[in-house]
Parts: C-alpha cells; sequence; structure tokens
C-alpha cells in the first residue's frame, strides 16, 4: 500500500499517557480518543492534522501503558501509518492487531523533519521524503505479522483461520 | 543448549522442547486478565468472534482503575464488565469492596503461581515473574482473542540477565533496585526483552521487593521480568496456589545476551525525577531541596502489607508537613484489614492521611489525587510522564515506600534517614 502525507514530528519516548491521557480513557469511541490524541505536547495535532498524514517519532515510540486506545486514537485520528526509530513492544503488537502499520528505521529517522512529505509504500517498508530527497528502509514485517496486517488485523485474521 | 526460565516457560506452553530468541511461537495460556479500561472493548472485539469464552476458571476481569465509579461513563465501563462476567459465569471476577488492584490480587489469592504464563491487557501484568511465572502485558485486541482461544502469539524474547550480589541495607527496597537499574539501562534498554534476576543476591529480597521489581520491568521497555523459585517463593505460593505448578530454573548454559551486575549493599535510597521513570537520581544527592504537595503510598507497584508496614513505621507518632496531602491507598481488601488490625491505619490517620478503599486511583490521574498545575507528588506508583496523575505542568517523583513517607514528613523530597 502506498501512502503520501505530511508529517508530524515527536520525540523520543512519546508515552501512551500523551498519546491518549487517562483522564479520557472512560470512553473507547475511536472519535472521543482523537480528539485528545497527543493534547498534552501537542495542543494543534487534534485540530489541525489531516487525513493521510504522517506520524514521526524517536525511539521507544508508544512506551508505557498497554492502552490499545492510544494506536486506535492516532488511526481514528486520520494517520495511516508511524514511523520511529524503536517502538515500545505492546504499542507495537497493538498498531499491528488494529491494522495501523508501523516502520522501524532506527537512527534514520532524525533525517525526517516536521512538515516533510512522505511517499510510504507499507509492503516493501520503503520511505522516500518527497521534500529531502532521501529514501529509507523500514526493518522489514515477519510474514505471519504481515497476513495479520494483510487480513486488516487480528480478529479478521482469526476469524478467516 | 540450555534455556532461561523465560525460554522454558514459553517452549512448555508451546508444546516444544525447545526455543530460542526470535522464534515465533503460539502459547496455550494459564490465565488470562482485563481491568474496567481494558476489557470492554475487549469485549466488544471478543463478541466480533462468535465464539465462548475458552474456559471460564481462566479469565480474570479486575475492576480496579476507576472504581468504585468515579463518573457515569466509569460506571458504564464497570457495568458491561459485571454483565460479561456473569453471562459467562466466569469465576475470577470481583466486585469493588471484594477485591483490590489486580496485580496484588492475582499473586495474594494465587490466581497466578510458577511456570504459568498470562497475559493481561494491563502493562503491569508482568509483575508475576515474582512468583517464577512468565507474563506480560497485552492490549485489548489480542486480550480478545485469548478470552476466545486461550491461545496467544510471542516471539521469544532475548534475556537481560540482571546479577544481584551482595547484602540488601537497611532502608533500601524492592522500589531502590528496580529504579537504580532503569536508571542504568534507561527506559527502553529492555526493549523487546526479558529481565531475568538472578545470583546470591535474589534471596536478600522479600516476596514484596520481587513484586516491585518485576511490576515495573515494563518501564525499561521489558516484555517480562523473571526471578528464580527458592525458599521465599515457596513460602508465599504455598497455601495461596491451589492447582499444580511447577517451577522453572535456568539451565547452567543458558543463554542471555547482556548481564547487569547490581551490588546490592551499594544501593542508596531513590528517586526517579520527572518525566520519565528512568530519571534516578539517589536522594542524598539532591542539592537545593524540592518542595512537595502531594505524596501517594500504594498502587500495584507499592501497596501490598510490607509496604505498609515500611511507612507506618516512619510515621508512627509524627504528622504529615501541613503543606502536604498524604493519600494511601491498601492494594487489596486483604492489605486493607491486616493495615488495619496491626495498627497501621490508625497510624496513618493520626499523621493525617488520606485512607481509601483499594483503587488504582491516583497513579495514572483517574481520581482520588489529581494534581494541580505546578504541583509536585513524591510517590510509591510505577510511572512519572508528563501529565500522568493530573495537570500536563505537575511532576511526579517515583520512590519507595520509605522515602515517600520520609518526604511527607518533611514535606520535601527526603531520605528515610532524615527522620530516624
Amino acid at each position: 500500500m502506498s501512502l503520501e502525507g505530511k508529517v508530524w514530528r515527536y520525540g523520543d519516548n512519546i508515552d501512551t499517557d500523551v498519546i491518549i491521557p487517562a483522564r479520557y480513557l472512560n470512553s473507547f469511541d475511536p472519535k472521543d480518543l482523537a480528539a485528545h490524541c497527543m493534547e498534552d505536547i501537542d495542543e494543534t495535532f487534534s485540530k489541525k492534522v489531516e487525513e493521510g498524514d504522517i506520524m514521526v517519532g524517536g525511539k521507544n515510540f508508544g512506551c508505557g501503558s498497554s492502552r490499545e486506545h492510544a494506536p486506535v486514537a492516532i488511526k481514528a485520528s486520520g494517520v495511516p501509518v508511524v514511523i520511529a526509530a524503536s517502538f515500545a513492544r505492546i504499542f507495537y503488537r497493538n498498531g499491528i492487531n488494529i491494522g495501523l502499520p508501523l516502520l522501524e528505521i532506527g537512527d534514520d529517522v532524525e533525517k525526517i523533519k516536521a512538515g516533510d512529505k512522505l511517499r510510504v509504500d507499507t509492503s516493501t517498508g520503503t520511505i522516500e521524503d518527497l521534500t529531502t530527497g532521501d529514501v529509507f528502509h523500514a526493518h522489514p514485517l515477519p510474514g505471519f505479522v504481515q497476513e495479520i496486517a494483510q487480513a486488516g488485523g487480528l480478529i479478521n485474521y482469526i476469524k478467516k483461520k | 543448549m540450555g534455556m532461561n526460565m523465560s525460554e522454558k516457560i514459553l517452549a512448555k506452553h508451546a508444546g516444544l522442547d525447545f526455543v530460542e530468541p526470535g522464534q515465533l511461537i503460539t502459547c496455550k495460556l494459564d490465565m488470562v486478565l482485563a481491568n474496567d479500561v481494558t476489557a470492554p472493548p475487549s469485549i466488544k472485539e471478543f463478541e466480533k468472534i462468535g465464539k465462548p469464552v475458552f474456559d471460564r476458571e481462566k479469565i480474570a476481569l479486575i475492576p480496579d482503575h476507576f472504581q468504585p465509579a468515579k463518573d457515569i461513563k466509569s460506571a458504564d465501563l464497570a457495568k458491561s464488565v459485571r454483565d460479561f462476567s456473569r453471562k459467562h459465569k466466569l469465576v475470577n471476577y470481583f466486585e469493588a469492596g471484594r477485591v483490590g488492584i489486580e496485580h496484588v490480587i492475582l499473586p495474594e489469592m494465587g490466581i497466578v503461581g510458577p511456570g504459568m504464563l498470562t497475559i493481561g491487557a494491563d502493562s503491569h501484568t508482568c509483575t508475576y515473574g515474582a512468583v517464577n511465572g512468565f507474563s506480560t502485558g497485552v492490549g485489548t485486541t489480542d486480550l480478545a482473542v485469548a478470552m476466545a482461544t486461550g491461545e496467544a502469539w510471542f516471539k521469544v524474547p532475548e534475556s537481560i540477565n540482571v546479577h544481584l550480589t551482595g547484602k540488601k541495607p537497611r532502608n533500601i527496597n524492592g522500589k531502590d533496585v528496580i529504579l537504580t537499574l532503569i536508571g542504568m539501562i534507561g527506559v527502553d534498554g529492555a526493549l523487546y526483552k526479558s529481565l531475568e534476576f538472578t545470583g546470591p543476591g535474589v534471596a536478600e529480597l522479600s516476596m514484596t521487593d520481587r513484586l516491585t521489581i518485576a511490576n515495573m520491568a515494563i518501564e525499561a521497555g521489558g516484555k517480562n521480568g523473571i526471578f528464580p523459585f527458592d525458599e521465599v517463593t515457596r513460602e508465599y505460593v504455598e497455601g495461596r496456589v491451589k492447582k499444580p505448578y511447577e517451577p522453572v530454573e535456568a539451565d547452567a548454559d543458558a543463554k542471555y545476551c547482556q548481564t547487569v551486575e547490581i551490588n546490592l549493599s551499594e544501593l542508596r535510597p531513590v528517586v526517579a525525577f520527572p518525566h520519565l521513570p528512568g530519571n534516578t537520581k539517589a536522594v542524598a544527592d539532591i542539592k537545593e531541596p524540592i518542595k512537595i504537595d502531594q505524596v501517594v503510598l500504594g498502587s500495584c507497584t507499592n501497596g501490598r502489607l510490607e509496604d505498609m508496614e515500611i511507612a507506618a513505621g516512619i510515621l508512627k507518632g509524627r504528622k504529615i508537613h501541613e503543606d502536604v496531602r498524604c493519600i494511601v491507598i491498601p492494594g487489596s481488601q486483604w492489605v486493607y484489614k491486616e493495615a488495619m488490625k496491626r495498627g497501621y491505619l490508625e497510624t496513618f490517620i493520626d499523621a493525617g492521611c488520606v485512607v481509601s478503599t483499594p483503587t488504582c486511583g491516583p497513579c495514572l490521574g483517574g481520581y482520588m489525587g489529581i494534581l494541580s498545575a505546578g504541583e509536585r507528588c513524591v510517590s510509591t506508583t510505577n510511572r512519572n510522564f508528563r501529565g500522568r496523575m493530573g495537570h500536563v505542568d505537575s511532576e511526579v517523583y517515583l520512590a519507595g515506600p520509605h522515602v515517600a513517607a520520609a518526604s511527607a514528613i518533611l514535606g520535601r523530597i527526603a531520605a528515610p534517614e532524615e527522620v530516624e
């Protein structure tokens, strides 16, 4: 799947408490969650994010709580893919399970700046920065994980099985 | 080639003789856990699968985060968990007043034990490594599938050997050990990995210390944290764990990707500064006094009887500083009652503390002690992320019950020695 979008750039150790603060966990409606996504570190995100925009973080993205509300909030904001140096493991699992592709590119992430235009092929893991001309390659997803992604998430995958 | 403790539990539950790091496996689960925040979306996903629950004795649903309900939406969440538990006749559902914080009660009631494999839709599910089990946190979709199938997929993690030596000094507890370790390796130091605690220093640690340490493996990015089975474990699980269990020990030639040495005798009481659990600093090294507004004693990290005993020992006959609110939350009904019988609750109340029914409440900024802008809290909980306990401009300093109690008396971050 090829995607194009503008970058929202965040730093290292973006935790699930800032992606969606616990005070909003009394709902799991994706729209409610998207309305408060990232608000504790970036009040502009939920107001200005556009369908197709891409979120880019540093090391250990999604650390902390296991709340699946976090990737759900990002996905419901219209973000179709998240790129980071590395992801925290529960967040990574949750992303796969809900059908939100997550691409790890290590230190290359430093070269991507806020507002850059990216073209991302989620099946090959190729990322082109159309603003700078840089091309990056994400670690490929294990085959089994690709099957879950292709099915549109773990529930569909299990139902098909 | 040998296997370590985590690999042995994963291999056995995958029906394999041997596993190695990186291998993708499917395992049968001994226990599947969720709370009032994570169970409701899980239930919704579970219903899409269209199967019955795999085993009504192996699912634990614990309403602890926002319960007794803090608002109408939280009451709705709790109701959906209650209705689901009744419909499927779940054995391990506990109503407010008969319950406690999930990671305090599951080991306490013997619902988890040695050699067992547990997943939970709560990141601190890694706590049960303290009793020699493999347990890890997952999200709501994994949980939904597990409730239907009794299985989950895993990538076998690499393991870090945390080798403990030396004698544990007085005034040092599990929180100092784990905050020191996270300070050494960083909040992603164990990313995707297992932390295995080994060495002669393990025998120095009480079960409470071990539960606190395993609980925070996730704060170093770890998949799980696990302790060997020894006399301390045997004494703790006997009479609690009713099901047969098989302890695991690492083979002599078990593989580890890294070894971290911690000499317990060199540890000092520490706090983790905002806004990461790895910002560890010895209390004695703090130059300028850090005034505080609130102290929270409790949580799945430090809400056990021994934690209450440590805090009560320091607070006995003293008063909380006039500028500080101190909120004490025993982690379970059992801890609550024992603390009452032993006079700890009276000590807390006489000192001027709030004493609450068991709840996760303030730890995640839910209720029962939310911070205002600019306020500082010393908390025995596990996370000090920005806005974790309230306003985005509030600050949380993580510490053990000894530092928390001393700080509550002096109105600033303080070492236990300062109030002796």
